[in-house]
């Protein structure tokens, strides 16, 4: 009995502290749609500058925003608290929690089970489990791909440097993606590929950068930060991933495969509120059928020539006569 | 076997160690000068991230660069007088505080970043240090890539290594310090105070590990990430046991360092297929443990480090 007051207390102090953060930026369209404004939480391992997680930290903001939902969210929570954060939040009484769990995929999958009311949408390697446990990821090879046949048809080295964080499936099926649109236009490219193991450290990956581009690459595919700001310092052109920074750099990003995490969060939003959240892989809300995904190129770096030949294997992908190759496996360098 | 004479032979290549030893050659003089005290100082990994975070921020509000060096120096120094208040006059376990400053000031670090930012969608950049360029010194043949087109903040790395070397060993206070570390008693002996000298120095070498943090966030890079410091504060608490706590040994450990990671790198990009790239990255580590057991046989400790010391009492 006692345990039981304890966590309910616990639980009512912390909903009385996050009312309080975000209760005034809220109050405006709760009172309108406080009827049926469903409670969203996110629970994050990094930063919300974080390329990744800044989709998902967008989709719902713009879901607040609407008034669709009342959200709320932890960023930076270690693996190793993520299971507390994620019940502390279902023994609130959010109806929807979204996050990241390939870190901890079985712990979670546990926690989803004990509380069946609650629907879990989570960013995993592996597959849903009924009843409650979504999985959805950033499925968007297809315009990585695109990006790839960019950059294969632009290098004059041949020779393309690619940085990426860990050598996970998430990160290696783009790495392929973009290397098969490459080879497709120039079947004489060469990859140099390194791993830096660490999702947030610049320096070392602008390091990795300068060792590629001495190496000969003149195209940097930037999956980290810091790879793009290497390729400015040096003159060469970037292909940017998940998010659009040729704002921050201009004349050197090429193009970046987007990734759009509304068609997937609106998506689960409109389920859970029509009661009908089930188990299910939202992986293909990143299609870019549906959405989830785009390309976007930089007109004024790219030739007309191969601008045409991209849009037209976009248009094929659109109209499912192309389906881009997933590869799982870690991507290495050409020898 | 050619790839790697290659790569040892290029200057782009000796240029990224000094880039990359530059924060540990801060970190490594911070920390010598608190052990030369007595005091170790776990804070370190944690006044890195204060430093990068301080530094970039007074950047970002429009303080200038040579501004930003000051505040992160300030901050460090900040943290550093709380580590010294609980270890020199309170004498607690230098672990335990040390510790405990790391993580407070990590926590404080990115709190105050995230309440001055709180819906930043990317993290905003500054306009950092630039590589100098030097008349003809910077357009030198090897000498010019790898020493002269560094950032100012390298250059000012490398002068704390003279100022450090030249303070420890050739003035009255520089004595004064190696025996507070040695043996605290005659200092006391000799009137001089041994709480102040022990502060003293901890401050400063704060001040100086704030600078390594600095460093990444205002030449290395130009913004601020949580985590970015990625543990290079520890790396520095075993590299000055390395220099056998000498200032000259302490700059050839850091480029050591440097250079091993360097050439990971580049040895990834050249056998990545073949190797997992795990193996390159613990690379560096390995061969600072095995550099360390050689030279540790052989290390000149501060006799009184880690030792509180109180008046009176012997």
């Amino acid at each position: 009995m006692k345990t039981i007051k304890n966590v309910t207390r616990r639980a009512a102090l912390t909903l009385a502290a996050g009312a309080m953060t975000v209760g005034f930026g809220l109050m405006a369209s709760t009172s309108m749609a406080a009827a049926e404004a469903l409670k969203v939480a996110a629970i994050y391992t990094l930063p919300v500058e974080q390329q990744w997680i800044s989709r998902i930290h967008k989709a719902l903001n713009a879901a607040a925003e609407r008034g669709d939902i009342e959200y709320v969210f932890s960023e930076n929570v270690a693996n190793t608290d993520y299971e507390r954060v994620m019940r502390e939040y279902a023994e609130q009484g959010k109806g929807l929690i979204v996050g990241e769990v390939f870190g901890l995929e079985r712990a979670a999958r546990k926690v989803a089970k004990d509380y069946p009311e609650t629907a879990f949408l989570m960013g995993s390697s592996f597959g849903a489990v009924a009843p409650n446990f979504s999985v959805f990821d950033n499925w968007i090879h297809e315009p990585s791909y695109l990006s790839g046949m960019i950059a294969g048809a632009t290098t004059e080295s041949n020779v393309i440097g690619m940085v990426g964080g860990y050598a996970i499936p998430e990160v290696n099926r783009l790495m392929h993606a973009f290397m098969d649109g490459a080879r497709e236009v120039n079947p004489e490219v060469k990859f140099i590929v390194n791993f830096i193991d660490s999702w947030y450290d610049p320096p070392k990956a602008k390091e990795s950068a300068f060792a590629m581009m001495d190496a000969g690459a003149d195209i940097m595919y930037a999956e980290r930060f810091g790879v793009s700001d290497a390729a400015v310092e040096r003159g060469v052109k970037a292909v940017g991933n998940v998010i659009d920074t040729s704002g921050d750099y201009p004349g050197t990003i090429l193009a970046s495969a987007l990734w759009h995490m509304e068609a997937t969060i609106d998506k689960a939003i409109a389920n859970v509120k029509a009661g009908s959240f089930e188990a299910a892989d939202y992986g293909q809300y990143s299609f870019m059928s549906y959405g989830g995904g785009s390309l976007v190129l930089d007109e004024a770096l790219v030739s007309t020539e191969i601008v045409e030949q991209v849009r037209s294997k976009e248009a094929d992908i659109l109209d499912g006569l192309f389906r881009v190759n997933v590869n799982d496996a870690r991507p290495v360098s050409d020898n | 076997m050619l790839d790697i004479l290659n790569i040892l032979l290029s200057d782009s290549f000796w240029a990224a160690s000094l880039r990359i030893a530059t924060p540990l050659i801060f970190g490594v003089l911070g920390a010598l000068l608190c052990e030369k005290s007595g005091v170790l100082n776990l804070g370190i990994e944690g006044i890195f991230v204060t430093g990068a975070m301080v530094g970039w921020m007074a950047v970002w509000l429009g303080l200038g660069l040579w501004g930003g060096v000051l505040a992160a120096a300030v901050a460090g120094a900040a943290f550093g007088l709380l580590h010294a208040i609980l270890t020199v006059p309170l004498g607690l376990s230098q672990h335990v505080s040390g510790l405990g400053v790391t993580m407070f000031a990590t926590s404080l670090s990115y709190f105050t970043y995230r309440t001055a930012l709180p819906a930043v969608s990317s993290p905003p950049k500054i306009e950092p240090f630039r590589a100098l360029d030097i008349p003809v010194l910077s357009d030198l043949p090897f000498l010019g890539p790898v020493l002269f087109q560094q950032t100012a903040f390298t250059w000012l790395a490398l002068l704390m290594v003279l100022l450090v070397w030249y303070v420890l060993n050739r003035t009255p206070l520089g004595v004064a310090l190696q025996a507070v570390g040695d043996n605290p008693d005659s200092v006391d002996a000799q009137g001089l105070s041994v709480y102040g000298l022990r502060i003293g120095a901890v401050v400063a070498g704060s001040a100086l590990m704030a600078l390594g943090g600095a460093f990444l966030t205002m030449s290395a890079f130009d913004s601020f990430f949580f985590g970015m410091v990625n543990g290079r504060g520890w790396i520095c608490i075993a590299l000055v046991i390395f220099a056998s706590w000498r200032p000259g040994k302490a700059l050839f450990g850091a480029l050591l360092f440097g250079a091993f990671d360097a050439l990971q790198v580049r040895l990834q990009t050249e056998v990545g297929a073949v190797v997992p790239s795990q193996v390159f990255l613990a690379g560096p580590y390995v061969l600072s443990i095995v550099a360390l057991v050689i030279a540790a046989r052989r290390a000149d400790y501060p006799r009184a480090l880690l030792t509180p010391w109180f008046k009176g009492q012997r």
